[in-house]
């Protein structure tokens, strides 16, 4: 039975614990509407670019001059997966369930005799797969530093990507990263980006005008190829970084939940102990009286 | 036939504009075009270089874009720039610019053969629109 200071003692530490996850999850809230605001001012111009490219790769990419980048290198033997993480952690499942699909597809490839290379982005997922799989990371990139994610940040992954692509170190690109659903439910996605793969346009969707390109066909999907990547990378970063702040708010607001009702429990339990402590003294002075 | 048509400006991090234009001049990789309303429909690359938009009661809006590229239909133009700012745009549209140039620069002393020549130009363009915004 613990003393009635030792419960007092709890109850207080429990008390400011509360008040951490409670003031953690006021912050999360915050920062996921600007999150969810970027995503949001994100999605036409990711729209656009993939509704012009599938077209474009539609018209050019049956051809034989197709560009690496649709058509990919012709064998599937090297896969380069980008695990997308977060930095801090603290956000209930968010991390582990990426690298739950990472693992996954990890074993899924390996088993298939592939080789895999792994490029973590955030510290957290790095932490979990490095020991298992340290032997396999390339590279890592930083995200700490960070504070609101960049068309900047994404151009930068993408082009570090494309070098690794056009030196022939891997086959495959797949990105790893959790889809924003709603604050209590994020989707772990799993997308291959290089060799490009578009969604079949929608039969009896307007076949849209005919355009004409300028310089060329070719010539407009060379250089719009290496901007798709660095947006749906971009799309993915900031989709993560609601699905981080979205994840950790629910968290935080079952810790702030729980919290509240250790105190109520402990509050029973002190009261009880204060009582059984003053009817104990209660009987002490009136057997003491009785005995006079 | 329209005499104006609908005018987006949108890089990956927000929409910029969206206004009905009378007509619209762009700055694309193989010289400057405008594009008015019924325009064949055409997608072009863009080059880095200023953005002029003429809104239905003739004010004239300057941006400056970077690289991307423009959709233009009869009735509409969608510009998707991988960075644009306002033109009259000092401070910081302007630093930003000028770490764009910086890392073109070094980008294009790297660069070889024909992959050179297309760094360079992006350089030369890059600092004609930065004299073109004084």
């Amino acid at each position: 039975m613990p003393s009635l200071k030792d419960l007092k003692n709890r109850i207080d530490s429990v008390k400011s614990t509360r008040k951490i996850t409670k003031a953690m999850q006021m912050v999360a809230a915050a920062k996921l509407r600007r999150a969810q605001d970027a995503a949001e001012s994100a999605r036409p111009y990711a729209e656009r670019m993939e509704a012009v490219m599938s077209g474009l790769a539609a018209s050019v990419g049956g051809s034989d001059g197709a560009p690496r980048l649709i058509a990919g290198t012709g064998s599937d033997q090297v896969h380069m997966l980008v695990v997308m993480t977060s930095e801090r952690g603290l956000c209930g499942g968010f991390n582990s369930t990426i690298v739950k699909a990472a693992r996954l597809k990890i074993e899924e490839l390996k088993a298939a005799g592939k080789t895999v290379k792994i490029l973590t982005v955030g510290k957290k997922g790095r932490e979990q797969l490095k020991r298992d799989y340290r032997s396999l990371f390339v590279d890592h990139v930083d995200m700490s530093e960070v504070k609101k994610v960049g068309y900047g940040n994404a151009s930068a992954i993408a082009k570090d990507l494309m070098d690794r692509f056009d030196a022939g170190e891997f086959d495959v690109c797949t990105i790893f990263y959790n889809k924003f659903i709603s604050v209590i439910s994020q989707e772990p996605t799993v997308k291959q980006i290089i060799p490009a793969t578009f969604e079949a346009p929608e039969e009896g969707a307007e076949a849209g005008a005919l355009y004409d390109y300028e310089p060329s066909e070719e010539g407009v999907l060379a250089d719009l190829l290496p901007r798709g990547v660095s947006t749906q990378i971009f799309t993915a970063l900031l989709e993560n970084a609601a699905s981080e702040e979205g994840a950790r708010m629910s968290a935080m607001d079952n810790a702030t939940r729980n919290a509240g009702e250790m105190i109520d429990k402990l509050t029973i339990e002190f009261n009880r102990s204060r009582q059984a402590v003053i009817t104990n003294e209660l009987i002490e002075i009136i057997s003491g009286a009785e005995a006079l | 036939m329209a005499n104006t048509m609908q005018f987006d400006l949108v890089s990956p991090e927000k929409r910029l504009a969206s206004l009905e234009a009378t007509q619209v001049q762009i700055p694309a990789a193989e010289g400057d075009m405008t594009a008015m309303p019924d325009h064949a429909p055409v997608i072009v690359t863009l080059r880095p270089g200023l953005l002029k938009a003429t809104g239905v009661d003739g004010t004239v809006t300057q941006y400056a874009v970077t690289g991307g590229f423009a959709e233009i239909n009869a009735d509409s133009a969608s510009v998707l720039a991988e960075f644009a700012t306002v033109g009259d745009g000092q401070g910081t549209a302007r630093a930003a610019l000028e770490g764009f140039l910086e890392e073109a620069r070094k980008r294009a002393g790297e660069a070889q053969g024909e992959s050179k020549d297309v760094a360079e130009k992006f350089v030369a363009d890059l600092v004609h629109l930065l004299e073109a915004m004084e």
